[in-house]
């Protein structure tokens, strides 16, 4: 499919996504409430068939974190960058898709450890990396005066 | 190796074993520190502790051209209770450090440790800005000997590794503190 | 006796449970530091539970202060093996992000260098499988073939396994005169030397034994793991990255994408042999065409990417690794996430080993080649 085409497609699906043109790939915004189920049917839909879910990655900004999610089709060879915002700073919460795509299991715990995003119905929200009682490092407002050497 | 030929009386506390031949056998001769330095270090058993990039070149320095066997550091050991030293090649972070501590605590004595490039000696290129580095293996166990390099080549291995026999050469065990200090005193 | 007797006989009063036993994170058979905590009943392995950050340094974070010419020495870091396909996607990223397109020797030259970094890293993947199945002789033969490829990078760019070569734009110096000599050597060498890595191992009728149909892995469960390289395609899925979004010199060569469709640890081994000779197809047809021209064009002083998002996907010895920046228009990048093969490749391990003997968790553990500092970062 092409850009246009999934456009509409995914339009059709969730009628509150906002499309971001003139980037490397189609870039999607949708409203937490309706990543899983879109997810879903991205998933299982024969004419976009995104099976392979290759990267997934939280930002930290200001207000919100926000998760990428880079969907590729290993049948039309398309791709999409879903990306979800969390309501807010303080209570950072999405929907896990790890039972439409089993790699984000692992890749979300990442998330989880190195931002504190916490997915609901998770099965394992353990940290990954680090250890209990750390930080998230890869909060602009980390400070650990102790182990990091500025420069 | 250093087996030479020397008189009695021209044995000195720190020196290499010596082989006296006479008629019906040859003698060695030595104090017991020489005798004990002489055999630990050129039977160096590292244990395998590579955890990142330099343990890739720690296994080429063990392979067919470089050859650590050379120098009797030839058997590497998976398990700390058979090894006594131990060549930390690679980058040590917070969550590794007390496995590091407790394999140091589990080596019989007596133990040896080898800082093999940048990030064992300072956290290297894992310095500035780093949450997660130690900034030097030594911050957990005592180190001996440090080589630069990231990663260090072969040939600084060795002279690392030639460094620290020296290093054992001098250790010693049973020459007594006293008799030490009176020596000095000479 | 008789109480014991009568316990042993009667099975209501005998208890089962399963125990744990915990591999790593010191251990020669995970590679690095890797702990693995196996539920096992008996002999038999129920599932595994992966522990990684033994050896995270936090390379991400490092990265967003520093800027883009001096993050790329940390990418090499990461996957030491395969440094040069990690630089390469970096400085790729960079250059589409700003749209410079860089000479035509220069693709030449860093195809030719993902290339034999590819045979040397499967060469020591080769040396740590056999090792990881008892035989010492692998050990030898790989690491003595290593080394002429070494040799060839130490010429090049100085170092031996953490090169920094790329650098946005082209390339940090020309190669030397002696390069393609020297190279052309090696091929010629290699071609003689690998039929024996068939003879010792992959001809080997214990090895073949044990190491066919152990482990499957389905092309769905692939896919949907997100397992790539070697093996993925070992389950019959396509993923190389240099056919499918072709980049630097790729375009120019004929090579094939291996494939087989068994996904048994077996293909896995022998994906990877049969990818060295690919390699050395596509290095041939390049060694002797590189054309004249500078080696890197001439980039700003002070690198800033425009506002935006940009990925680039390169192939390296281990399956699709990728490189995620988001640009705030400064000099440094404000988020870098690094795509890492290794890190879908380990997770899907527990699907692999249920059921199997806990010795054969070691070899399936050895064709996922992993490589611990690229999953930890
Ligand atoms: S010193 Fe350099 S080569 Fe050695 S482990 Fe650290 S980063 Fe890797």
């Amino acid at each position: 499919m092409t850009n246009e085409e999934l456009k509409l497609t995914i339009a059709k699906l969730c009628s509150s996504a906002e499309f971001k043109d003139g980037a490397q790939f189609l870039e999607v915004i949708v409203p937490a409430a309706d990543l899983h189920h879109l997810c879903r049917e991205l998933r299982h839909n024969g004419e976009t068939a995104f099976d392979y879910l290759f990267c997934l990655t939280g930002v930290d900004y200001p207000t919100y974190f926000e998760v990428v999610y880079h969907l590729d089709s290993t049948r039309h060879r398309h791709v999409v960058v879903l990306k979800a915002r969390t309501a807010s700073r303080e209570y950072p919460v999405l929907d896990t898709i790890g039972d439409i795509w089993p790699t984000a299991y692992s890749h979300e715990r990442e998330v989880y450890d190195l931002l504190g995003v916490r997915f609901n119905n998770h099965p394992d929200m353990r940290r990954l990396f680090l250890e209990d009682g750390w930080g998230f490092p890869l909060r602009k407002d980390y400070v650990d005066p102790v182990r990091i050497v500025e420069r | 190796m250093g087996i030479r030929k020397k008189r009695l009386s021209e044995i000195e506390s720190n020196d290499s074993p010596i082989i006296s031949t006479h008629e019906g056998g040859s003698i060695v001769l030595a104090n017991l520190d020489a005798m004990f330095g002489w055999a630990r270090r050129n039977s160096l058993w590292p244990l395998t502790f590579g955890t990142r990039c330099c343990a890739i070149e720690f296994m080429a320095v063990g392979a067919s051209r470089h050859d650590f066997s050379r120098f009797g550091n030839e058997v590497a050991r998976p398990s700390v209770r058979q090894a006594d030293l131990i060549i930390i090649s690679g980058t040590i972070n917070y969550k590794m450090a007390p496995v590091l501590k407790r394999l140091y605590d589990q080596m019989p004595e007596p133990k040896y440790v080898m800082a093999l490039g940048a990030c064992a000696t300072s956290g290297g290129p894992f310095y500035y800005n780093s949450y997660a580095v130690v900034k030097g293996a030594d911050h957990v166990i005592p180190v001996d000997v440090y080589i630069p390099g990231c990663p260090p080549r072969p040939e600084a291995y060795f002279y690392g590794l030639m460094q620290l026999q020296k290093k054992i050469t001098k250790d010693r065990y049973y020459t007594e503190k006293k008799l030490l200090k009176s020596e000095k005193l000479k | 006796m008789a109480e014991y007797r009568e316990i042993i006989f009667n099975s209501d009063k005998i208890q089962t449970d399963d125990y744990f036993v915990n591999i790593g994170p010191q251990h020669p058979s995970t590679h690095g530091a890797l702990r693995i905590v196996a539920k096992l009943e008996g002999e038999i392995v129920q599932s595994i539970d992966p522990v990684i950050g033994y050896i995270h340094s936090g390379i991400e974070k490092m990265c967003e202060s520093l800027s883009y010419p001096q993050l790329i020495h940390l990418t090499d870091r990461m996957d030491y093996l395969s440094a040069h396909m990690n630089n390469e996607a970096v400085c790729l990223c960079i250059e589409n992000a700003l749209q410079v397109e860089v000479p035509e020797r220069v693709k030449y030259i860093r195809t030719i260098m993902d290339e034999l970094t590819r045979i040397a890293s499967h060469q020591l993947w080769w040396c740590a499988t056999g090792m990881d199945m008892g035989a010492m002789t692998t050990f030898f033969y790989g690491l003595r073939d290593r080394e002429p490829i070494l040799d060839i990078f130490e010429e090049t760019c100085g170092a031996r396994m953490t090169f920094n070569y790329n650098v946005p734009g082209g390339l940090m110096f020309d190669i030397h005169p002696n390069f393609q000599k020297r190279v052309k050597d090696f091929i010629r060498y290699f071609r003689k030397k690998l039929p024996e890595y068939d003879t010792l191992l992959s001809g080997n009728v214990i090895f073949k034994e044990r190491t066919k149909g152990l482990g499957v892995l389905s092309k769905e469960e692939a896919i949907a793991w997100g397992v790539t390289g070697p093996s993925g395609r070992a389950s019959g899925y396509s993923c190389d990255v240099r056919k499918l979004h072709p980049y630097s010199a790729y375009p120019y060569v004929k090579f094939e994408e291996k494939l087989a469709t068994d996904g048994d640890t077996f293909w896995r081994y022998q994906l990877r042999i049969e990818e060295m000779w690919e390699s050395m197809k596509i290095i041939e047809q390049l060694i002797d065409n590189i054309p004249e021209g500078d080696f890197a064009v001439k980039m700003k002083g002070v690198i800033k990417l425009p506002e935006g998002e940009f990925y680039q996907r390169v192939e390296s010895a281990r399956g699709e690794f990728g490189v995620f920046i988001v640009s705030d228009g400064k000099k440094n990048p404000y988020r870098l996430k690094f795509r890492s093969p290794g890190f879908s490749n380990l997770f899907v391990l527990n699907e692999l080993v249920k059921g199997v003997k806990i010795a054969d968790l070691v070899a399936i553990m050895a064709t996922l080649d992993l490589v611990i500092p690229d999953i930890d970062r």
